[in-house]
């Protein structure tokens, strides 16, 4: 039996002015599923994931989380949908005005609505644990490196255990090893919390790491999508370029 | 030319009205932040309170020095702690300390919540539920509306300080004397106008800030951007405030 579709993507367009971004993508991801979506820059693939995460709103097309329409929904429905959702930005986008402990609460006292510092406490250092960051709970976010940081973002998405998780280039500007280590740690995380992810990247040893399905983005349209191995050894030699 | 630059202006008052709806909308709406109002309420207050002391005092002194000479020649001095008390508190103290908020607070507000829009910190509050413009923009604004009042009563006290300075360094006068000859000339239609002012005064400070912040472009550039127009912009509303509330609780008490 096929697993429930949880996002369902029918001719995507956004344009910003007279530029069209995304030319009428379509897809699928299925519950548990990790799809990675590589493409150049500027081909879209941010767009996507903000698109999914009701940040930005589409000009066509219809985009369903959960099998609802993310525009039709009102502004409590949104806030419940995103609750159900993580996302994981490309710079972390840590509250630096916060230490890692009220990074982490911020979300648990909002979005959960947990009032118990005994329940916040434990959450945190448990999920700190699980990304490998338990001393650096009363440091400040400019006192954490680059590989840090992403952990540190990586366990603000995972604390709220969300049933999908959008990660928006998770490795870029890490340095090889650190990117494999984040990279087996979205695999890792993904397999602990039983999430769905879809993962944003332009880092091949990412994708070959954590994907089950591969998705191929260029100028604004989904040209190819496969298992790894099946795009890696594709007849398209522009394909096959991607992975080089 | 002329019609972008008027279509601008339209698309930039739409955004505005849309931004002070979302925050009145947002004041009443479940889950305010208390604990992030009190915050602000101390780095807005407190922390502008060395600067805001240093200007009343001053401000106090100079009026103080530069009335003497004309006062003396009317024989008028005795005249001076009225005259003292009744310029800072009606006008001089609220529109000083509203520019000098206007240059510390609302600058601070707008590169901080523009460099949190670079930083996607606001999207990524946004996208887990939470309410950012709740826990950023209604506490902040709220803040400035509380402590700017309170900063200009302050500074005021302290203006009167630093003309009885003045006033003793220069001639014999008790505390006594000068502080009754300095209050007793006042009453409420110089106290209310101003703390109406002033609240005015913090709302602009705060709105501009939040406004300049969160509606900045992306890019590091705009941060500063930012931070400057906050400035520019709340200084001009502060004296456009004043010269509304003058012309209408002029014509309210005086007609």
């Amino acid at each position: 039996m096929e697993a429930e579709k949880v996002i369902e993507v029918k001719n995507l367009v956004k344009s910003f002015g007279t530029r069209e971004i995304l030319s009428g993508i379509s897809f699928n991801v299925h519950r548990g599923e990790n799809v990675v979506i590589l493409g150049k820059s500027g081909t879209g693939k941010s767009v996507t994931i903000k698109c999914i995460a009701g940040l930005l709103k589409q000009d066509e097309g219809s985009l369903k989380v959960f099998g609802e329409d993310v525009n039709e929904l009102d502004e409590d429905a949104l806030k419940a949908l995103r609750c159900r959702l993580g996302f994981l930005f490309q710079s972390a986008a840590l509250y630096d005005s916060m230490t890692v402990r009220e990074n982490l609460a911020f979300p648990l006292k909002r979005v959960l609505k947990i009032k118990d510092k005994a329940e916040i406490e434990s959450r945190c250092i448990e999920v700190l644990r699980s990304v490998g960051l338990e001393d650096a709970i009363d440091k400040m976010p400019a006192d954490l490196s680059g590989g840090m940081r992403k952990r540190m973002g990586l366990a603000r998405t995972l604390i709220v255990k969300p049933e999908i998780i959008l990660y928006d280039e998770p490795t870029t500007g890490l340095d090889t090893i650190t990117s494999k280590e984040i990279s087996s740690l979205v695999l890792e995380m993904q397999e602990q919390y039983d999430a769905t992810s879809v993962i944003i990247t332009h880092d091949i040893p990412c994708a070959k790491i954590t994907a089950d399905r591969v998705m191929i983005l260029h100028e604004g349209k989904c040209i190819a999508e496969g298992t790894y191995a099946e795009l890696e050894n594709s007849d398209n030699e522009f394909i096959r370029s991607f992975f080089k | 030319m002329p019609n972008q630059i008027f279509t601008a202006g339209l698309h930039n008052m739409a955004d505005q009205v849309y931004f002070f709806k979302s925050f009145f909308r947002n004041i009443f709406k479940k889950g305010f932040e208390w604990e992030e109002l009190f915050r602000q309420t101390y780095l807005i207050g407190y922390k502008s309170i060395g600067i805001i002391t240093l200007t009343g005092f001053i401000l106090g002194i100079v009026l103080t020095l530069q009335s003497q000479p004309t006062m003396k020649e009317f024989g008028a001095e005795s005249y001076i702690p009225r005259m003292v008390s009744v310029s800072v508190i009606r006008e001089i103290g609220p529109v000083i300390i509203a520019l000098i908020c206007a240059g510390k607070v609302a600058s601070g507000i707008g590169a901080e919540l523009s460099s949190m829009n670079v930083t996607e910190q606001i999207e990524a509050m946004e996208v887990s539920g939470a309410n950012p413009v709740q826990f950023l923009v209604v506490t902040r604004i709220l803040a400035c509306i509380v402590m700017i009042p309170l900063l200009t009563i302050f500074a005021d006290a302290m203006a009167l300080v630093g003309g009885f300075t003045a006033t003793v360094l220069s001639g014999d006068i008790t505390a006594k004397l000068y502080f009754t000859n300095a209050l007793t000339i006042l009453d409420y239609s110089d106290l209310l106008p101003a703390l109406f002012k002033t609240i005015l005064f913090g709302f602009a400070i705060g709105f501009v800030g939040c406004f300049k912040g969160f509606t900045s472009n992306n890019g590091t550039a705009s941060v500063g951007l930012a931070a400057n127009s906050a400035v520019v912009t709340a200084s001009v509303w502060i004296i456009i405030i004043d010269a509304i509330v003058v012309q209408v609780t002029n014509s309210i008490l005086y007609s």
